[in-house]
């Protein structure tokens, strides 16, 4: 075997997983490495636009306590109240320590940090809209992502660049380390540590109409989940309302933000109807249901009335330019569409998993129902975490300030454990299942395509489990399922060779987007009530009695999906209707 | 429409030299290049090899030399191009595998400049202040993905790999302009050595490569400028 040792290793190099790296690696008696399937400034938090919000108060009165409550209700109180009041008091603090590792946020006349509005923030719990997201134009992500790369580079953290994971060695509740894919020479690696940070990011590859990367598979969430671990309220997936019509790509919620309006196909801004009070401004499952409804009514817009349109021509001259240069290229160059001069044709496009790897509050990795059930040596954060900070429905910047908070406290924890725990035991054969479940693929010669099985998996999804589902579809979904993995026995494999191949790691990665998508229906068959993303046409309203509880979806060693039940962590704010 | 897309194929393992490949598809005027190779892959043959994540021009994966000209297959319409498209590596990095090229030298000259913000006083209790004026003189070059298109266009780095090269300078405009880093005297030696910014014959290929359209060429001018009035 060919065995690296390291204390504190970090699955992925995107916001979180460096944020970790780079927290755990303050600590000089630590060694710390990274592994990426990308280059890291690849990863997919480079692509978040509008900004990271943080009661700093910079433009207008904010306090921490608004921002809680703003999660909390935005979350349908699904959210975990204490992750919610840790997160709302760090944040301002880790934006100010973003600042001070150099990145350079857009800037207020007197030199403070720049903020704009966002859906559903607001001052005063609820009474208007406030400027909450600090902001660097309309790419605060690509720079979070840039800082913190940089930063780690200059920590010596050590990195190894496209490596593809294949399995974590979790035995007896004790993490070891990882099996990893040398992708440029198809070598397997074993990565023996004592503590493991899974910082992979979410899967919204699973869907057709999404922003998400094609790297956005899923990849740790499976490979735990198929060791037995659970998945938390993977039923909850966010469709961010203003994506480039049929291609997905996100155009940010700040556009609204500095003022644009939502009209559908008669020009109207048709969001009054539905949030009279922060209207255009409202929580994206809020929208993009809104969206859903106009199309369906006959109000959407286009020849064929299936898309919305997104308004910026209002804007004052400038604003474009200056604070959202980005989604003005995008809308120019996929659409050929000049957005100062007309609207910008839109739809809701799969964005964000709320759900993922159930954790403490200082990124411990659970195996059971409770916070006591922590595996040891396993932590995560980011998208792929379920902390559970988003609830129901995540709000607007949250992702980023998710990354950095409990990005670190998961670095911060796993460095403290590290210096006192030993190496734990590794079996002689760790590599063995990982080997055998590539050689099994790189053998296969079915009649199975892998480009066909994800275009069937991605339609079946956006038609049977996206923003409106029922019984009877979601029904439909698992036998969707059962035959795809089914299938998937049967796929066959072009390229043969050790050397980059892409249509080995395609593969892999369609097995994981088939178990986060089967954790995914059964437990949105299993909830019936709507609450936040979560919207069942039969059972349209939220039913705290019977559902005021966290999914945990469990897979059998014989391959039955059992669905168990977690207590929401309740606090101050009581659960109230969400109206805005 | 019919395109014919030729795509360069090389596997050094199994391979002399490399050879094209042609695929004709039916396409849409608006499909990005990267969705047909896409395509390709999964309709046709399973083993062309490249690199794209995010497809719409943040992540800097998918560089490559489209019809003689370094960009980003995602920001490329066939409408911009026509039906004959011609697909190879960007040059000047070793090809691992048919469209793939090995990024280490890129990201050694990039880590060469000290490409990380450096100010060793105490922090501030808030953040420190930077006036709108301050901020805009690095902008452009906060843009940078470090998808390599420039430093690959550049004729200087194809006949001398020790050239920095575009992208490493404009990473390091990124500190060196930045009114809160102290560390512009240190990088602004590392680039007046040989190997630095006097090697820019101004050639402009980089300026006109950047997907993030970022003025690179007027960049390392300020960067020169930088060198010879601080006698660095």
């Amino acid at each position: 075997m060919n065995v690296h040792r390291y204390d504190v290793l970090v699955i992925g190099a995107g916001g979180s997983g460096l944020t970790a790296a780079l927290y755990a690696s303050k600590n000089p008696n630590v060694s710390v490495a990274v592994i990426s399937k990308l280059y890291p400034t690849r990863s997919h938090t480079g692509a978040a636009q509008g900004g990271v919000g943080a009661a700093l108060g910079n433009v207008e009165e904010d306090h921490w306590e608004w921002h809680m409550f703003d999660t909390i209700k935005g979350g349908d109180y699904l959210t975990d109240q204490d992750a919610a009041e840790i997160f709302a008091k760090d944040v301002i603090e880790a934006v100010l320590e973003l600042e001070h590792m150099g990145l350079p946020f857009s800037r207020l006349e007197n030199g403070k940090i720049a903020q704009r509005k966002f859906g559903g923030h607001t001052s005063d719990y609820g009474k208007a809209p406030v400027h909450r997201a600090c902001y660097a134009a309309d790419r605060t992500g690509h720079m979070i992502l840039q800082t913190v790369y940089q930063q780690s580079i200059k920590a010596g953290v050590t990195f190894f660049n496209e490596y593809q994971v294949l399995d974590v060695l979790v035995e007896d509740h004790v993490c070891r380390g990882v099996v990893a894919y040398e992708i440029a020479t198809g070598e397997i690696h074993v990565f023996h540590a004592k503590a493991v940070i899974l910082a992979t990011g979410g899967c919204g590859r699973m869907f057709k109409i999404t922003s998400n990367a094609h790297a956005l598979t899923g990849d740790l969430a499976s490979i735990v989940y198929r060791r037995g671990l659970p998945l938390e309220d993977m039923e909850f997936f966010q469709f961010h309302p203003t994506g480039l019509y049929k291609l997905g790509v996100l155009l940010t919620e700040g556009a609204r933000g500095e003022g644009g309006i939502l009209r559908n196909g008669n020009g109207e801004r048709f969001m009054e109807r539905y949030a009279p009070t922060i209207k255009d401004l409202a929580p994206r499952d809020i929208v993009s249901r809104s969206m859903y409804l106009e199309i369906r009514e006959g109000r959407g817009a286009g020849p064929n009335k299936d898309y919305i349109l997104l308004d910026l021509t209002h804007l004052p001259p400038g604003i474009l330019d200056e604070r959202l240069p980005d989604i003005a290229d995008f809308s120019r160059t996929y659409l050929r569409v000049e957005p100062t001069k007309e609207p910008v044709p839109i739809q809701p496009t799969a964005h964000y998993a709320m759900g993922g790897v159930p954790t403490t509050i200082d990124g411990e990795v659970l195996y059971g129902n409770t916070s006591e059930d922590t595996v040891r040596g396993l932590y995560a954060a980011g998208e792929v975490a379920c902390v559970s900070l988003h609830g129901a429905n995540r709000l607007g910047t949250n992702s980023l300030g998710d990354l950095i908070v409990f990005g670190r406290r998961a670095g911060i924890a796993a460095a403290k454990f590290v210096v006192e725990a030993e190496l734990p035991a590794l079996s002689d054969h760790a590599d063995g299942p990982a080997i055998e479940m590539v050689s099994k693929l790189m053998k296969g010669s079915g009649a199975e395509s892998v480009g066909k099985l994800r275009a069937e998996l991605q339609l079946t999804m956006q038609d049977n489990a996206s923003v409106f589902r029922t019984q009877e579809l979601l029904a439909k979904q698992v036998e969707v399922l059962e035959d795809l993995f089914q299938r998937y026995l049967n796929i066959g494999i072009t390229d043969k060779s050790s050397r980059y191949n892409t249509d080995l790691l395609e593969a892999l990665e369609l097995g994981f987007l088939l178990d986060n998508a089967q954790a995914l229906v059964h437990g949105a068959l299993n909830r019936k009530e709507s609450r936040g993303a979560h919207s069942r046409e039969d059972y349209p309203d939220r039913d705290d009695t019977n559902y005021l509880k966290h999914t945990m979806a469990y897979r059998d060693p014989s391959g039955k999906v059992r669905l168990e039940w977690r207590a929401v962590v309740l606090g101050k704010f009581e659960p109230k209707p969400r109206v805005y | 429409m019919q395109a014919v897309i030729r795509v360069q194929r090389y596997n050094p393992e199994t391979d002399k030299k490399p050879h094209w490949d042609e695929f004709k598809l039916e396409v849409d005027k608006r499909d990005r290049i990267v969705d047909i190779l896409n395509r390709i892959k999964w309709e046709l043959d399973g083993s062309v090899t490249f690199r794209r994540s995010c497809v719409h021009g943040i992540c800097g994966s998918d560089a490559m030399l489209i019809n003689g000209r370094n960009r980003l297959a995602c920001k490329v319409l066939v409408e911009d191009l026509g039906p004959q498209i011609k697909v190879e590596p960007i040059r000047g990095l070793p090809i691992i595998k048919d469209l793939v090229v090995d990024m280490k030298p890129f990201f050694d000259a990039y880590e060469t400049v000290m490409p990380y913000f450096i100010n060793d006083e105490p922090e501030p209790g808030l953040e420190r202040l930077q006036s709108p004026a301050d901020r805009a003189v690095f902008d452009d070059s906060t843009k940078c993905i470090l998808c390599a298109c420039c430093t690959t266009s550049c004729p200087i780095f194809w006949v001398n790999g020790q050239y920095l090269g575009p992208a490493a300078i404009v990473q390091a405009h990124r500190f060196i302009f930045d009114s809160r880093d102290t560390a512009a005297s240190a990088r602004l030696a590392v680039l007046n050595q040989n190997s630095g910014v006097w090697r820019c014959r101004t050639a402009y290929n980089c300026t006109e490569a950047c997907p993030r359209d970022i003025p690179i060429t007027e960049i390392i001018g300020q960067v020169k400028r930088a060198i010879m009035t601080s006698n660095a």
